[in-house]
């Protein structure tokens, strides 16, 4: 196990939360964590085929970034691990499972799949498979808001865009093509860098000679923080900061989340390169206790309180697999429909 | 009318849309303060301003993304490839996001942006900013591909594909830009999805695009005079076709020389070829002709440069032969 980086100090008492919203954290984190364990399920029962990458361990990120957003307002980019962040943006449990199950009702209708989950009426921009891809069109959707504002005069465009990739995307040319645009422009734009240590199997070290990711906003001359990404209280905290930066016009941010996949890289990875012990230190920090455990220490829940929260979430994703079950697959007389627009 | 040359015509395209709708912007390399490597945009920041007039760092794939993320969120972009074969760097950005993503997003959003800008082979500069790109981009599901080959038609051809809802790849050719002819004062719009019929004829259907229109009229004086008369057809739209002009060209003529500036693997030609083999067939009366470029790197030698590209007498020579053997 490679040395773990010691975790950046945030107060989280500083964070104020009222009870809804601390609850609205935990139902949202347990949907992503439940939901995915789902999938695992489905997936072995043969329900969803192809690539499947779960989100179980990062979910303090998700909700800590894009409940702290607007939502159908803002805006926001994933990458191939998008279920979460597609729920968390406010796409149904439903439309998410249809989707994997590859049925008409799927919030891309059946042709997107795992990683190409889609959304306009939540402003979900995508799930972007190739790794990289996804940050240039989230800096286009930054740019939108700032071209309604300052070329159109709109001075309610205020929108915020999160752009989520992995530390794999941050060595690829578009990570740094975008920041330096980013940065030039001001644009509205928050840079989520979810570390998880690992991209596939090649460790974070080894691809990477300035491995502290969120340094690499100095250069560009805009504002990066390290945050610990299985704390979803700290993730919460510096989001609502930079995005407060984003909608006052001072520019962007870049956020680095250090934080773990419970799982393989995917439901195909045999994952043989991560350690017994490394996945232990990391499973201790498991986001969702943490939560548990902090709103309780902050009397803002009891256990009976939390209990019925995972009762309700179960529920949803069980209604969520019925509903893609019982859903017609797509029909094979629109095989070309929307290849081009108007059809 | 106002004899115009082609860059102006494209200019006043962009200028006209761009006072027709401000969600219409023009993004890329130069295209502000500098006015566009061959003056398409010349002056434009000057009257909607820098952020519709966006000079971009030199990142071609990061600006097509950005333009693509744009397009998803309502606005129009137009991006300028300084060269169009500066655009491999975006073929990325270009092929999974700009043409596919409306398909595999289920319809959720559309893409109506615009790349725009010179390709094809100029004149011995060398093979990187030589290429020819259409058929490399022409297997992409979602995109639609233009060629424009005069003042006239890249006006109005421009117009459309900004107004459409789609990503156009829009080919200029780098030795068309001073070519000029009266334009009309008025507005006109040409459509994309439809072919010119340049010269009607009735012995032989030349389909071809681009530069390469030129060539076949070039070659037609020579074979006019010789007693031959061809029909010339400009495919405009390289992605589709226009099946319906081409086939009622074939069935007239039931010849097919097709004359590109592609090269011959995989090309243009190629796609042509097998479509008319498909649905035309019995109407042919010989095998169909390629005219292509060769398959090689543009050479920077004038000589060698001059061999890899079709030369009118090429196309006079296929005629001569094509219809010797008439049956």
């Amino acid at each position: 196990m490679v040395a773990e980086r010691t975790l950046p100090k945030f107060d989280t008492s500083s964070v104020k939360i009222t009870k809804e919203e601390g609850l609205m954290l935990y139902e949202d984190m347990v949907l992503g964590r439940f939901f995915e364990d789902k999938c695992a399920e489905m997936y072995y029962r043969g329900k969803m085929f192809g690539f499947v990458h779960l989100y179980n361990g990062q979910e303090a990120v998700s909700t800590g970034v894009i409940r702290a957003m607007r939502r159908d307002e803002d805006f926001v980019s994933s990458t191939y691990r998008d279920h979460v962040h597609a729920l968390s943006a406010g796409v149904s449990a439903r439309e998410v499972m249809a989707e994997l199950f590859g049925k008409e009702t799927g919030c891309s209708k059946g042709r997107g799949g795992s990683m190409h989950m889609f959304s306009s009426q939540h402003n979900l921009l995508g799930g972007y498979a190739f790794v990289a891809e996804g940050i240039p069109v989230a800096t286009g959707a930054a740019f939108q808001s700032k071209y309604r504002k300052d070329a159109l005069g709109d001075k309610s465009a205020d929108q915020v865009t999160a752009c989520f990739f992995g530390d794999g995307a941050s060595n690829n040319g578009q990570f740094f093509e975008c920041l330096n645009m980013a940065a030039l422009w001001k644009l509205p734009i928050i840079y989520v860098v979810e570390n998880n240590k690992w991209a596939i199997g090649m460790a974070h070290e080894r691809a990477t000679s300035q491995p502290e990711i969120f340094k690499k906003a100095t250069v560009f001359n805009m504002a990066g923080h390290e945050v610990d990404g299985m704390d979803v209280l700290a993730v919460r905290g510096v989001a609502q900061e930079a995005i407060a930066r984003a909608r006052a016009g001072e520019g962007p941010t870049l956020i680095e989340a250090l934080t773990y996949r419970f799982r393989g890289h995917s439901l195909a990875d045999p994952d043989e390169l991560r350690s017994q012990e490394e996945k232990e230190f990391w499973a201790a920090r498991d986001p969702i206790k943490r939560l548990a455990a902090d709103l309780a220490k902050r009397n803002l829940a009891t256990a009976a309180e939390l209990k019925a929260i995972d009762d309700k979430v179960k529920a949803i994703v069980e209604d969520a697999v019925e509903f893609a079950e019982s859903s017609p697959e797509p029909n094979p007389g629109e095989l070309y429909r929307y290849v081009f627009a108007g059809d | 009318m106002a004899e115009t040359l082609m860059f102006n015509a494209l200019r006043e395209a962009t200028d006209e849309e761009m006072a027709r709708d401000n969600t219409v912007f023009v993004l890329g390399e130069d295209v502000g303060h500098y006015g566009g490597s061959y003056k398409v945009t010349k002056d434009l920041y000057k009257k909607y301003g820098e952020l519709r007039v966006l000079d971009t760092p030199i990142a071609e794939n990061s600006f097509c993304g950005l333009a693509v993320g744009a397009a998803l969120t309502g606005l129009r972009p137009i991006i300028e490839g300084m060269n169009m074969g500066f655009l491999l760097l975006a073929f990325n950005q270009i092929a999974n996001n700009a043409g596919m993503l409306r398909y595999t997003s289920g319809g959720n959003f559309k893409i109506p942006m615009v790349i725009r800008g010179p390709g094809g082979v100029g004149r011995q500069l060398g093979a990187e900013h030589s290429q020819r790109l259409e058929a490399y981009f022409h297997a992409v599901p979602g995109l639609k591909i233009v060629a424009c080959s005069t003042a006239y038609n890249a006006k109005g051809l421009l117009k459309a594909a900004i107004r459409d809802d789609n990503p156009v790849l829009f080919f200029e050719h780098v030795l068309l830009y001073n070519l000029k002819e009266d334009l009309p004062e008025e507005e006109y719009i040409v459509p994309l999805d439809k072919a010119e019929i340049v010269r009607p004829g009735k012995d032989v259907t030349i389909l071809t695009y681009s530069r390469m229109r030129h060539h076949c009229t070039q070659a037609a004086k020579t074979l006019v005079k010789e007693g031959y008369d061809p029909e010339i057809i400009d495919l405009i739209s390289l992605k589709p076709f226009d099946m319906e002009t081409i086939s009622a060209s074939v069935k007239k003529t039931h010849r097919v020389i097709v004359v590109e500036e592609c090269m011959k693997t995989g090309g243009i030609g190629a796609e042509l070829v097998a479509l008319i083999n498909d649905q035309l067939f019995d109407e042919l009366d010989a095998p169909v002709l390629r005219l292509s470029s060769q398959d090689i790197p543009t050479p920077y030698n004038g000589m060698l440069e001059r061999l890899t590209i079709v030369q009118p007498e090429q196309i006079i020579e296929a005629v001569q032969k094509m219809m010797a053997s008439r049956i």
